[in-house]
């Protein structure tokens, strides 16, 4: 009853996730240096970065934060594992938001005004990209017949034929969920955030780093969504999937630099119109055709 | 048979001698105990007399001659009336005397001189009634239990309103006799009586306080329902003199005129939309809040509004494709959202949870009127967490303001640390009206494959945007919870023990429920839909989810283990961070001027996008319009064909 | 060591001219690019490592550094850059001055200049390194944290009771 590839999978998935995921991130961050012309860090920055902060103490405000972080950690662990054991496309889009839950709940229970105002806009951009991720697992429900990944996987051709609106509905997320420079709103990667990373502002230490490593394995599920929509039932589809990936991860870096943090009310508004014409149309049409 | 006489007759029994105990005392208590007790067991022995026997697939049917009872009936609707009648001489209210008679008199007409003679049953039992009794039989009585410790407390604090909780009381057990009638009852003249006992008597209790507010929703909710009765009405005349049918589960498998159908079965459903407080009519059940909190309990979770969603299943497999099934589908599926976008911006803890039973309920109406054996699946399992969590959450928001004197989620900064055991039983609401692995989350997820497989498209979007929304203003109340002000202390919560008595077993019963679900769906609902629609096979779920989220919810529960685990004494504590300005207790600053100033942290509303006043009257023209114009439609298909 | 190889730092400026300011953002910048280190300028002092003070310590800001110091997690080192942070510069006298950054919190590296040059700042940072890795390791083996703001009021003030004492005998002596 137990696939074993899919144990393996889970496996590879949860040992070098920090790892691939953290490479990334460095070329994210390289390729952002090189854009703006400086020789930028070492490639695998990220890494240190998250051996760093494990080996620094946490300073906490209370207890509860602490157990609300590392059930943060753990749940979007477990999504990453639903989805890289090929479960229930939809399973792992509500366990993500659990994982998403804990973490505004870790900064609510801090009490202080930058994490609850960071704690205010995640749950904005999580309003913002959860009707979008929703779809997306319609759309490849109505496109594959399943909503189990190992099913979706097989099928004869690739989903992106029949939802290129879902991929651009998507692609548009994930500029929210990379917490990419206009949709940065609750916390950013950069020091010019002026909620002094918001969400994230009283953590530190190992607390800190279970975010951290949290987000790196969230980014390598993400990608492996974007993997989704290119692979099918023939091996060379793999190459195509790592292409869309690479291609996504550079315009991630390409708008991040070139534009400007919006206001709420526009995250909201962008999100919800893409959400409805790209995501809708193509519902709308598949509907019809299927 | 019994059984079941007793399950309606007793709670009117208990209502007659609560009405006579005006003041609080501990016989009336224990009366109450009692009754709510027997309730409960009359209802488990219901269930399980009526699951055990092989027939109740195909019904049950009591009373096929009853000429007696319908004489009564017909007596207690013009008794009915004139109680309508005189509180709108009393306040003034001259045109509920006009909805009201013209609801009353032409059933009493067609009672008394011909209207179809009924070939079938009074009385039909099949799963939907047993599930529909356990839910008020457990649900209300427990409610019930609360009332009494709840409406003392009430009184305390409450001195400018007159104490008639003996008459409240009463009311509140009439409440459930007459939802146990409506529930079993199948002939629809019968069905209606009940309906109109449900009107009248949430119109009383609404008004309870006597206040100036008090008096104007009451009528609000007695106008919008009557008017509802009213489509009722003129679908049951259609039924028996054209179709000559005078029976729901006739109607229900009614196939020789579809067209015919339509009408009495748009009809039916714009009176359950007005029931289940649907979008023109939502704003009954939003002004139902001022009434004392186990009204609203009981209004929202086990009794009248669910009475609504209960006919709209009955009449599900006639909706399939059809301009009723339309007209249900698109004000359910739009109630849901807006319903749910209007509760951001709501702060008062008992507004947010109407607004999120409108919401709710309007998924389940879009359920309904989707006509699948899928979605009509989800809609029964959405009505029982519903039932269940919605009810546990009012009682505690309840306990909160009568502790307190603020109902408002702003105040609720801390209960972790202050309130912790009734915090316990929010979170747990909370977590099962929103979060995965308990009840309503799941519900919805079935609900979207079923609205993706019967292939509406609008319905999946209203399902996508609405349930982005419902998490928004579940999870910032959540959050108000787990907020901890440093040096706040734990109080006293009042709860009393009726109190205890009624969260902790429904607190229980939502976490044991999302490990139940599939034998109730397997023992209850399957066969039920088999009826129904002729299909026996419902796996909306797969088995593995299922163990995945059996490893959830243990993840879940043990978080509080894993938390005495990691907090090691090593952590140092620091102040939170206010740019450097902290004055040491994490609760204020220093400001430019050297001055100490209290933080005010305050959740988000969005006012101006979401709020009442920008919204609410475009949604309700929007709908009104929309439901007119279906109405319409069914009429002159009805008429014409 | 680990701390040393992605060292974030939270600049404070104090009662400073703000050249000194300048200076540090022009280190991030393309020319000198602090970030190919890995250093990083968080802003939030829970997730700095290193403290970059400019500027000295007036009466208004001397318990905003003091907490910002205290909420940063250990390991952590102190950089004062810049003449007035390292003992009040050209401020000095002034009537609201206390001094430099060591008047309140303990100061691990002084780097000199006005403005402190980029290539100072930089020259700082590494040797702030070494002394984090100590820190690091010391941290890891004893479990010996730095000095909390506090402690070292303390520690000042015993210092200075013993100055004063000796000044007194001194005196008495003479």
């Amino acid at each position: 009853m137990i696939d074993i590839r899919a144990v393996i999978s889970i496996i590879i998935y949860i040992l070098f996730t920090p790892m691939i995921s953290s490479l990334i991130s460095g070329i994210d961050r390289k390729v952002t240096a090189r854009m703006q012309g400086r020789k930028g860090p070492k490639i695998m920055q990220p890494w240190y970065d998250l051996l760093k902060l494990f080996s620094k103490e946490a300073a906490v405000v209370n207890r509860i934060q602490k157990i609300l972080i590392i059930a943060h950690f753990v749940f979007a662990l477990g999504s990453g594992v639903i989805l890289f054991g090929g479960g229930d496309l939809l399973l792992m889009l509500f366990s993500l938001t659990m994982a998403e839950v804990f973490l505004i709940l870790a900064s609510y229970s801090v009490n202080a005004a930058y994490s609850e105002i960071g704690a205010q806009r995640e749950l904005l951009q999580m309003m913002s990209y959860e009707p979008m991720m929703l779809l997306c697992a319609v759309g490849f429900y109505l496109t594959t017949g399943s909503f189990y990944v190992s099913d979706i996987i097989r099928t004869s051709f690739a989903p992106i034929v029949t939802m290129p609106g879902f991929f651009i509905g998507f692609w548009f997320i994930l500029i929210i969920k990379f917490r990419k420079s206009p949709f940065d709103l609750s916390t950013s990667h950069h020091a010019h955030q002026e909620l002094i990373k918001g969400l994230t502002g009283d953590l530190s230490g190992r607390l800190y780093g279970f975010y951290e490593l949290a987000e790196l394995y969230e980014k390598v599920m993400m990608l492996a969504m974007v993997g989704l929509f290119f692979l099918y039932d023939n091996p060379v589809s793999i190459i195509y999937a790592v292409i869309a990936v690479g291609a996504v991860m550079f315009s991630m870096s390409l708008i991040d630099n070139i534009f400007p943090r919006v206001k709420w009310e526009l995250l909201l508004k962008y999100s919800y119109i893409v959400t409805l014409f790209a995501g809708g149309a193509n519902l709308l049409i598949l509907s019809l055709f299927l | 048979m019994t059984c079941l006489a007793f399950l309606i007759l007793f709670p009117f029994c208990i209502a007659a001698l609560l009405y006579f105990m005006k003041t609080d005392s501990l016989i009336r208590t224990i009366l109450v105990l009692i009754g709510a007790v027997s309730e409960m067991a009359a209802t488990v022995l219901f269930a399980f007399t009526n699951m055990s026997d092989p027939a109740i697939s195909q019904g049950i049917a009591y009373l096929d001659r009853t000429h007696e009872i319908d004489r009564v009936i017909a007596a207690g609707e013009l008794l009915l009336m004139l109680l309508v009648f005189s509180q709108a001489v009393r306040f003034r209210k001259y045109y509920v005397m006009i909805l009201s008679a013209l609801g009353t008199l032409p059933i009493l007409y067609m009672d008394f001189f011909g209207g179809a003679e009924s070939t079938a049953m009074h009385i039909r039992i099949d799963e939907l009634t047993v599930i529909m009794v356990l839910i008020v039989g457990i649900v209300g009585s427990l409610i019930c239990i609360y009332a009494t410790g709840y409406i003392k407390d009430y009184h305390i604090h409450h001195t400018e309103v007159k104490d008639r909780s003996g008459y409240f009381l009463a009311m509140l057990f009439v409440f459930l006799g007459a939802m146990m009638g409506l529930v079993t009852s199948d002939n629809l003249s019968w069905m209606y009586f009940f309906w109109e006992i449900t009107s009248v008597c949430s119109f009383l209790l609404i008004g309870y306080s006597g206040t100036g507010e008090a008096v104007t929703n009451s009528f609000r909710a007695l106008w919008m329902n009557l008017l509802g009765g009213l489509g009722f009405m003129i679908a049951i005349l259609f039924c028996s003199t054209i179709l000559r049918v005078s029976c729901i589960s006739e109607l229900q498998y009614f196939s020789t005129y579809p067209i015919m159908v339509m009408l009495p079965v748009s009809l039916l459903s714009f009176a359950a939309l007005t029931k289940s407080a649907q979008m023109p009519f939502s704003s009954w059940l939003l002004g139902a809040m001022v009434a004392p909190t186990p009204t609203s309990a009981l209004l929202h979770s086990a009794t009248m509004v669910k009475a609504g969603v209960y006919l709209l299943i009955r009449l599900s497999p006639l909706m399939r494709a059809s301009y009723a099934g339309i007209m249900v589908t698109a004000v359910g599926g739009f109630t849901f959202f807006a319903a749910s976008l209007l509760a951001i911006g709501a702060s008062d803890g008992k507004k947010v949870l109407a607004y999120s039973t409108v919401s709710n309920l309007g998924l389940i109406t879009a359920a309904a009127g989707c006509g699948t054996h899928e979605a009509v699946w989800a809609g029964i399992m959405l009505l029982i967490f519903h039932a269940v969590t919605k009810s546990m959450m009012f009682m505690s928001v309840g306990v909160f303001e009568n502790t307190t004197h603020s109902r408002d989620i702003e105040d609720m900064q801390g209960m972790i640390v202050r309130f912790p055991r009734l915090a316990f039983i929010m979170i747990t609401g909370i977590f099962g009206m929103s979060l995965v692995p308990l009840g309503m989350c799941v519900a919805k997820w079935a609900a979207l494959r079923a609205f993706v497989d019967s292939g509406c498209v609008y319905l999946t979007m209203f399902l996508c945007f609405g349930s982005a929304s419902t998490l928004f203003y579940w999870i910032k109340w959540l959050g108000k919870i787990f907020m901890v002000p440093k040096g706040c202390a734990r109080e006293d919560d009042k709860v009393g023990l009726t109190g205890w008595v009624a969260m902790y077993p429904l607190s229980v019963t939502v976490i044991v429920l999302c490990t139940l679900y599939p034998m109730v769906s397997r023992f209850m609902v399957a066969p039920l839909l088999s009826v129904m629609f002729g299909v026996s096979d419902i796996t909306l779920i797969g088995n593995s989810d299922f163990i995945i989220m059996g490893i959830m919810v243990v993840c879940i529960c043990l978080l509080p283990l894993i938390m005495r685990m990691v907090n090691r004494p090593d952590d140092r504590q620091v102040s939170s961070y206010m740019s450097g300005f902290n004055t040491g207790d994490d609760m204020s600053f220093f400001d430019s001027t050297g001055d100490r100033k209290e933080q005010e942290l305050s959740n988000w509303y969005m006012s101006d996008l979401f709020g009442e006043k920008k919204i609410f009257k475009p949604c309700v023209i929007l709908s009104a319009s929309f439901v007119i114009i279906m109405i319409t439609l069914c009429t002159i298909g009805g008429l014409l064909i | 060591m680990r701390v040393s190889k992605s060292p974030w730092l939270l600049h404070y400026d104090g009662s400073s001219c703000n050249g000194c300011d300048i200076e540090v953002l022009a280190s991030t910048a393309p020319r000198f690019d602090v970030e190919r280190f890995g250093i990083i300028n968080t802003g939030n002092p829970k997730h700095a490592d290193i403290l970059l003070c400019t500027g000295g310590v007036n009466s208004q800001n001397k318990d905003v550094i003091r907490q910002i110091y205290d909420q940063m997690p250990d390991p952590k080192v102190v950089l004062a850059c810049g003449i007035c942070a390292c003992d009040g510069g050209i401020f000095k006298d002034c009537y609201n001055i206390l001094g430099g950054t060591d008047k309140v919190i303990p100061v691990d590296v002084y780097v000199p200049g006005c403005a402190v040059r980029p290539e100072a700042l930089i020259d700082g940072v590494v040797k702030a390194l070494e002394i984090l890795d100590e820190k690091e390791r010391a941290f890891k083996k004893e479990g010996k944290r730095s000095l909390t703001s506090s402690e070292y009021k303390a520690l000042l003030e015993e210092k200075a009771g013993e100055s004063e004492t000796k000044e007194d005998t001194d005196a008495s002596e003479s």
